[in-house]
């Protein structure tokens, strides 16, 4: 059974006046992120909704901004999607977060953190889920860089070395042309996406 | 006299922290969990994710569309039809695809044969983490087998099926293939009555599974928890009925639900729904009506898949796996590559609650609670 988005709308401006609202395609924009909580409380409480079931918990990059997005259900009422998304920059990618309220964004939040570097305040444990602790960077970021695992650089032929790892020449001198121009060894991405 | 100190403080134990995996052969995979133990009785337990990691996500999005299916066989690999139908499902919403009626029987069919072969295998497993070393699992696998057969024939593989077009299924299946069905529908009740014999009311496996990993339903609700786990604890929430998706609003089956939420009620809730999926196959059988396996407005697709372009815009999707609520969420700008592709896979978030189930319980205990959830680690760690 589907929830007509507008009605959710309408309610929740009758209900959370101060909160400003947007309709995306199919899913209600929340235009400030600290308001995402109180929204998702309302919806969870409401007894006209019921949402007691956040399914899914996502980010995207649409390279100015980054998002966040929401799928909520009801299990009680056996009704829904009812979706949400938040907005947040790039140099601040701040959201609270919604495990107070649903558990189901524990793993969740925390994948999207992995992968986005959307930083849920609030969350227990805010740690990176798939990859280790030391791993630089966001890799499902359009501008995300792919390291060329085919090239050393300076610091893996030496951190090789010290184990006794012999070397050849060859990579050698591929090494030090790029730590000459200080530049990173990268996977050269296609110019234009296969299609 | 420094002994005897130690001797009068006997309640104090220390804590013992212990690695299990990311090579055991209980975790089902490179799962890796650290247990606290103190004593025999586990007091801490956190689990460790990303060792099959491979960024299926960013692997899609530099795909067209029609050459993510093959990926996706790859995320639950002992069930990969159920993956297939889920995305077909959710590019189908995006792009506004109808399916003809025989190809949504043929998926349907196909769906619930390998909700069969999934829960018989992931009882085996289970049984075998308890002990009983292989007997019940070469049994339960001697009958996966045949369905596994029958899928080669009918696909092209036994586990990477790659079956579902958007818009249909890539293959008919023929009148032998129907029959061949037809007879295993008809004898696997038989092998399940001798599985049960051995199994439901075997005291050694009440007094193990019983009681122990007790998961609440407002919990199970909370923590975003679905498929079987979901509903030994009483939810009654299948998406097959809730949504009623592709045509499953036609049939006759019930949703089993457990009482308590223990390990017992989950292996019992997967039973009785190999039972109930019989009876959508008994039906589906006797209703398959003939004509398109394909939808025309799909078919240029399929020779030039990279000229696929859906409109601009989003869907999320969702279907009933045998794990629980498997999603994608696809964002379309227009190209032929997906902008944003995600999975929302039920082995990862089933495993939120975990660490509650196996507090207070026994070492032994908290193998069977991890098999009783039912993970795999191509879905969890993507």
């Amino acid at each position: 059974m589907n929830i007509p988005i507008e009605e959710v709308k309408k309610e929740l401006e009758a209900r959370l006046p101060d909160v400003k609202l947007r309709l995306i395609r199919d899913s209600i924009l929340i235009e400030n992120p600290e308001d995402l909580p109180r929204v998702a409380l309302f919806l969870k409480e409401s007894p006209k909704f019921l949402l007691d079931y956040l399914s899914s918990v996502t980010g995207a990059d649409y390279l100015t901004f980054l998002e966040s997005v929401y799928h909520f259900y009801s299990m009680a009422t056996k009704q829904g999607p009812v979706a949400l998304r938040v907005r947040v920059t790039k140099n601040n990618p701040r959201v609270p977060s919604l495990v107070p309220i649903y558990r189901s964004a524990e793993l969740q939040e925390r994948e999207a953190y992995d992968t986005f570097g959307i930083i849920f305040e609030g969350h227990p444990d805010p740690r990176r889920l798939f990859m280790w602790e030391e791993f630089q960077g966001y890799p499902l970021r359009k501008d995300y860089e792919q390291e060329d695992t085919e090239v050393l650089e300076a610091t893996d032929i030496a951190w090789l070395e010290a184990r006794g790892i012999e070397i050849p020449g060859e990579m050698k001198e591929k090494a030090k042309a790029l730590q000459a121009t200080n530049q990173r060894a990268i996977a050269q991405k296609p110019e234009k996406p296969r299609n | 006299m420094e002994t005897t100190e130690v001797l009068k403080n006997t309640d104090a134990t220390q804590i013992l922290e212990i690695n299990f995996g990311p090579q055991h052969p209980s975790t089902h995979g490179v799962f890796r969990m650290t247990v606290q133990l103190d004593g025999e009785k586990i007091c801490g337990l956190k689990p460790v994710f990303g060792y099959l990691h491979r960024n299926h996500e960013q692997i899609a999005e530099n795909l067209p569309y029609a050459a993510i299916m093959p990926y996706t066989d790859r995320l639950d690999y002992v069930n990969a039809l159920a993956n297939n139908f889920g995305y077909a499902l959710t590019i189908e919403k995006l792009a506004g695809f109808e399916v003809p009626e025989r190809a949504e029987y043929i998926r349907v069919i196909m769906a619930e044969l390998a909700r069969i072969v999934n829960h018989i295998t992931v009882i085996g497993f289970m049984l075998n983490d308890l002990g009983a070393f292989f007997t019940p699992l070469l049994y339960a696998f001697r009958e996966r087998e045949r369905i596994l057969d029958l899928f080669e024939e009918i696909t092209g593989s036994r586990l990477m099926n790659n079956y579902f077009r958007f818009g249909g299924v890539k293959r008919d299946l023929t009148n032998e293939n129907l029959a061949a069905i037809q007879k295993i529908v008809s004898k696997f009740p038989a092998f399940l009555k001798e599985f049960e014999a051995l199994l439901t009311k075997n005291e050694i496996l009440c007094m193990r599974c019983q009681n122990i990993g007790i998961l609440s339903g407002e919990t199970a609700t909370n923590a975003g928890i679905t498929g079987p786990v979901l509903r030994a604890s009483g939810v009654n929430y299948d998406i097959r009925k809730v949504d009623g998706y592709s045509i499953y609003n036609r049939f006759d089956f019930k949703i089993p639900l457990g009482e308590k939420g223990d390990v017992y009620d989950r292996f019992y809730v997967r039973v009785l729904e190999i039972r109930e999926s019989l009876k959508i196959l008994e039906q589906a059988l006797t209703k398959i009506p003939q004509g398109e396996i394909i939808n025309k407005k799909s078919l240029p697709l399929l020779k030039m898949p990279r000229n696929f372009k859906p409109p601009v815009g989003e869907a999320y999707g969702r279907v009933e796996s045998p794990k629980g609520e498997l999603g994608f969420y696809v964002v379309s700008d227009g190209t032929p590559q997906p902008w944003r592709y995600h999975v929302r896979a039920p082995s990862l978030i089933n495993l939120t609650v975990l660490e509650e189930m196996c507090l207070g319980q026994k070492i032994a205990d908290a193998i069977i609670i991890l098999g009783s959830i039912d993970i795999v680690l191509g879905e969890t760690d993507r």
